[in-house]
């Protein structure tokens, strides 16, 4: 077990390094000159040159990365080109709003959509099924982006329950940061709570069809026990190694609904980051979303463990 | 003791000779739902394919008095922000949307592959550093991906199709490269080799074939992912620059006006939500059809 | 007579999308306490979809019971809710079943124990560590070595024999009235299948119990069954002491079945002859005999006539069959 986890620590070091290897690759293609961007229209080529050797922009490709390589490795990741601060405090802040709106929908993915994907499936044909089906298909389907407009629309403006705009941490007004985080979890959650609700009915449908649950049948044992005991732990695995990929899908849909919304995430970041061209912050935030990957994965694979005796024993 | 007679092969009840093919259009037609949405994908090609026959409006012409008009007889969903007639300018996004996905998907198989039949069959280190890469890519979110890219080149359709072509790039080289080990190590490729033929003809002969039915899957699922992200990406708008009509820059220009003309980000947005489902219903459907295990059963 | 488990006219079909199956077509059989009863027939003939009728275990979108009656102990199962408590407690209880597939037949990510126990906690009520007990000493029954040590491991650290051994342990741990075993042996290798039905009819003697054996190997049913039903397309076309039905076969399906196989005490240059043709498509067949096609007796009176009902040609032995090979 040791041996594994330290296997799986060198691997998500190599992958981290890809990926920014891969990230300072396509920010360097950026044509427009961050440095004049930096110090506006009216700055002098002195200045001008000035920052561009402080900043390395001369040297070659790989030495820049290198370069770029060696600090982050001391925890420098630069400064933002953009807000002129430190990166990694920066992200930091901005990352805990979206784990803060994230964390809620992974949860609300879990809770909701694993029990109706299970009755999909044991009432295969019938009303409920195709109830949970059509909005499972309609969740994957629809642009997040629009799905915030037409909250907005509907509970903000219509309605006016929902406040529109704007984030409020839970430590500081409680209420408020309920009420303002309702619609962005909502939207975010749409697509892991879809996604989740097929993976485990097609699951539950494959594991059900199997020999061992009609063995199950067969020894006269009730329903519940045998769809909770004997064919969901079979049926978690997919769904386990689909709720691993939800931290890219969360972040992924926190980009459109962290700008729909106006939340001070790492969504909302990294699209300013883009559009600013501010590779140094763009990078530092890929790196912690890599990160976050990697940890969501090594989650997934040791609970593969638990779940499944079979690869225990490998 | 009985004589024994010539047998009847006249009235043996043989199994109606039903080709592969038939057999999955039979599965697909048992599915009502895949064959809405199978029909709303021709519907949609065919506005796209006939846009400009289609519209009343040219979508770029600008009518500055005309600003921002509701629904009429004249303007079915009314103008939008440069007095531009809103349905035209939707049914010529149908066009960039399937243009986009088209061109993205194939670029996304074509190296993705390519990718995964090198991955598979040279194995070892190779295999490793392909898979490494396709590992780190995957674990950056689609959109944050597609977006760098696109940025990055330019912006501009030309360039969305590039970045959204590799972002998808992923699955197509899994599949591959999955299909290639699975057959590599089979006795009718060992055959083949004792026979003569060389490494590639014999992968591409065993391997291709097997892989059409997920591929075909795949792809489909895959152009409703890739419309759904060259929405996104024209909503934050990278992508079509400014005159053309792409669903998802409509809705960002919609969006100012919510409060007084909800439908100019609503017709869009759910023309996107309807041609992602019929993908979505449709690459299920073939992908029940398709499945071999579920041969002969009737929902 | 009540017989222990008496089968009337039981009739499954399924819907297919090329039409209608009916895999199980009018199929009445007896079976009494102490009784070891074969079923013989090849894949396909509804064998094994008879067993699974009469324990209500069809799985009712594709399939359906449409007609009959399955009397144990006294209550037609038929008109039971399949899903209901009475039904459940008969499954497992006083009716068990072993499957012919003992790689995929045990849950991969429960333990033994769970798997053995579950049953005994339902129908038996009875408390964690006597049953416990009790799993210990089934297996031990059906031949797994150091059985309070393996009882907390998981099927996958287990061959198929064992496995095998481990389904009939589960089968029996309740003292059921019936054991039905779906071709118990057809994944076992020869001396493996040998122990198994040792195995079987050793407890099946100890306790009482009936057996049905659902096989294709005739070899196997020779050797253990008392009396015999021989099925083809969803119907029994011959039914009587197996030693009868070894001795004089009277069926054309039946003694081409026989003929196709070796046998210790004929000479070795006796031909095997297979039966020429194939097993009939079950898609809405024809009102007439299904082994026509294929038959070497058949008379213009079988090509005409509807397939026969069963009729009495010795004690105890009847054939579905217009001609009578003698």
């Amino acid at each position: 077990m040791a041996s594994y986890i330290f296997r799986r620590l060198i691997y998500t070091l190599l992958i981290l390094l890809l990926v920014s290897v891969i990230a300072f690759m396509i920010l360097h293609l950026i044509p427009g000159d961050p440095v004049i961007a930096m110090l506006g229209p009216e700055a002098t080529q002195e200045q001008i040159n000035n920052l561009r050797q402080e900043l390395w922009l001369e040297k070659p490709l790989p030495v820049q990365y290198f370069h770029w390589l060696s600090n982050a490795l001391q925890g420098d990741f630069g400064l933002s080109i953009l807000y002129r601060e430190e990166v990694m405090p920066l992200v930091f802040q901005r990352l805990i709003v979206t784990l803060h709106l994230g964390l809620l929908a992974f949860i609300l993915s879990t809770i909701l959509a694993i029990p109706a994907g299970v009755i999909s499936a044991l009432r295969r044909g019938g009303y409920l099924d195709s109830l949970i089906t059509l909005f499972a298909n309609l969740g994957v389907s629809v642009p997040v982006f629009w799905l915030g407009i037409l909250m907005i629309y509907l509970f903000g403006l219509k309605l006016g329950l929902l406040p529109i705009f704007g984030y409020a941490s839970p430590f500081e007004d409680f209420w408020l940061s309920i009420r303002k985080s309702i619609m962005p979890v909502s939207c975010l959650a749409v697509v892991p709570i879809a996604s989740v609700a097929r993976q485990t009915r097609s699951s539950m449908l494959e594991v059900i069809g199997q020999d061992y649950i009609r063995t199950a049948w067969a020894k006269g044992l009730g329903e519940r026990v045998v769809v909770l005991e004997h064919a969901l732990r079979n049926a978690l695995i997919p769904i386990v190694t689909l709720q691993g990929m939800l931290v890219r899908i969360i972040v992924g849909g926190a980009a459109l609904t962290e700008t729909v919304f106006n939340i001070p995430g790492m969504g909302s970041l990294i699209v300013q980051g883009v559009f600013q061209r501010d590779y140094v912050l763009v990078q530092g935030c890929i790196i912690v979303i890599a990160l976050a990957v990697a940890l969501a994965n090594l989650l997934v694979d040791i609970s593969y463990g638990w779940l499944d005796p079979r690869i225990r024993y490998d | 003791m009985h004589k024994q007679r010539a047998l009847r092969n006249d009235l043996v009840n043989s199994d109606p000779h039903i080709s592969e093919f038939r057999r999955i259009l039979l599965a697909l037609y048992a599915r009502k739902a895949v064959l809405v949405a199978i029909s709303l994908i021709l519907v949609f090609l065919l506005i796209a394919v006939l846009a400009p026959l289609l519209t009343p409006y040219d979508p770029y012409q600008q009518e500055l008095s005309q600003v921002l008009l509701h629904s009429s007889w004249k303007h079915p969903l009314g103008t939008d922000l440069l007095g531009r007639d809103v349905l035209s300018r939707i049914i010529y996004g149908t066009r960039v949307s399937f243009w986009v996905g088209i061109v993205s998907v194939g670029i996304a198989t074509i190296i993705g592959m390519t990718l995964g039949l090198i991955a598979g069959y040279y194995g070892r280190i190779i295999n490793m550093v392909i898979m490494r890469v396709i590992d780190a890519l995957m674990s950056i979110p689609t959109i944050v991906l597609a977006l760098a890219i696109a940025s990055a080149l330019g912006g501009g359709i030309r360039n969305v199709m590039i970045s959204l072509g590799i972002s998808l790039v992923p699955t197509y080289c899994r599949l591959m490269c999955s299909q290639v080990l699975s057959v590599k190590e089979t006795d009718y490729v060992m055959a083949g080799r004792i026979l003569g033929g060389t490494d590639l003809h014999i992968m591409l002969r065993h391997v291709l074939p097997n892989c059409f039915p997920p591929l075909i899957v795949l792809v489909t699922l895959n152009l409703g992912l890739a419309i759904l992200n060259e929405a996104a990406l024209s909503f934050l708008g990278v992508g079509i620059s400014p005159p053309g009509a792409a669903w998802g820059s409509m809705v960002n220009d919609g969006y100012r006006y919510l409060n007084t003309h909800p439908v100019l980000s609503f017709a869009p947005g759910l023309c996107i939500m309807l041609l992602v489902l019929s993908f979505n219903l449709a690459g299920d459907g073939l992908r029940d059809a398709l499945d071999p295990r579920l041969r002969g059963m009737v929902e | 007579m009540v017989h222990l488990l008496e089968v009337r006219d039981l009739t499954t079909q399924f819907k297919t999308y090329r039409g209608l199956v009916r895999a199980v077509d009018g199929v009445s059989f007896h079976i009494d306490e102490s009784e070891i009863v074969g079923i013989v027939g090849e894949s396909g003939c509804g064998k094994s979809v008879t067993q699974l009728s009469v324990m209500q275990l069809i799985p009712t979108p594709p399939g359906k019971i449409v007609k009959g009656e399955v009397i144990f102990e006294g209550t037609d199962l038929l008109k039971l809710n399949p899903k209901g408590a009475e039904m459940r407690s008969i499954r497992g209880g006083k009716i068990g079943i072993i499957f012919q597939e003992p790689m995929t037949s045990l849950n991969p990510v429960l333990t033994l124990r769970r798997q053995l126990t579950e049953m005994l906690l339902v129908h038996r009520s009875m408390g964690k560590k006597e049953a416990r007990k009790h799993a210990i000493k089934q297996l031990g029954l059906v031949g797994i070595p150091e059985p309070e040590k393996r009882i907390d491991d998981y099927p996958h650290q287990f061959s198929g024999g064992m496995r095998q051994r481990v389904m009939i342990a589960m089968a029996l741990s309740c003292n059921p009235r019936l054991l039905i075993a779906d071709e118990p042996t057809t994944a076992l290798d020869v001396t493996t299948q040998a122990q198994v039905l040792e195995l079987m009819r050793d407890i099946v003697k100890r306790f009482k119990a009936a057996l049905i054996i659902v096989t294709h190997n005739l070899g196997v049913i020779a050797r253990y069954a008392q009396r015999l039903y021989v099925m083809y397309a969803g119907r029994i076309v011959e039914s009587g002491p197996s030693k009868v039905i070894f001795h004089t076969p009277r069926h054309p399906y039946t003694v081409g079945l026989l003929k196709s196989i070796p046998r210790l005490d004929e000479s070795t240059e006796r031909e095997l002859v297979p039966i020429t043709g194939t097993p009939p498509n079950l898609v809405n067949m024809p009102p007439t005999c299904a082994f026509l096609p294929r038959c070497p007796y058949h008379t213009d009176k079988c090509e005409h006539e509807p397939w026969p009902e069963l009729r009495q040609v010795g004690y105890q032995h009847f054939i579905s069959c217009y001609v009578d090979v003698r």
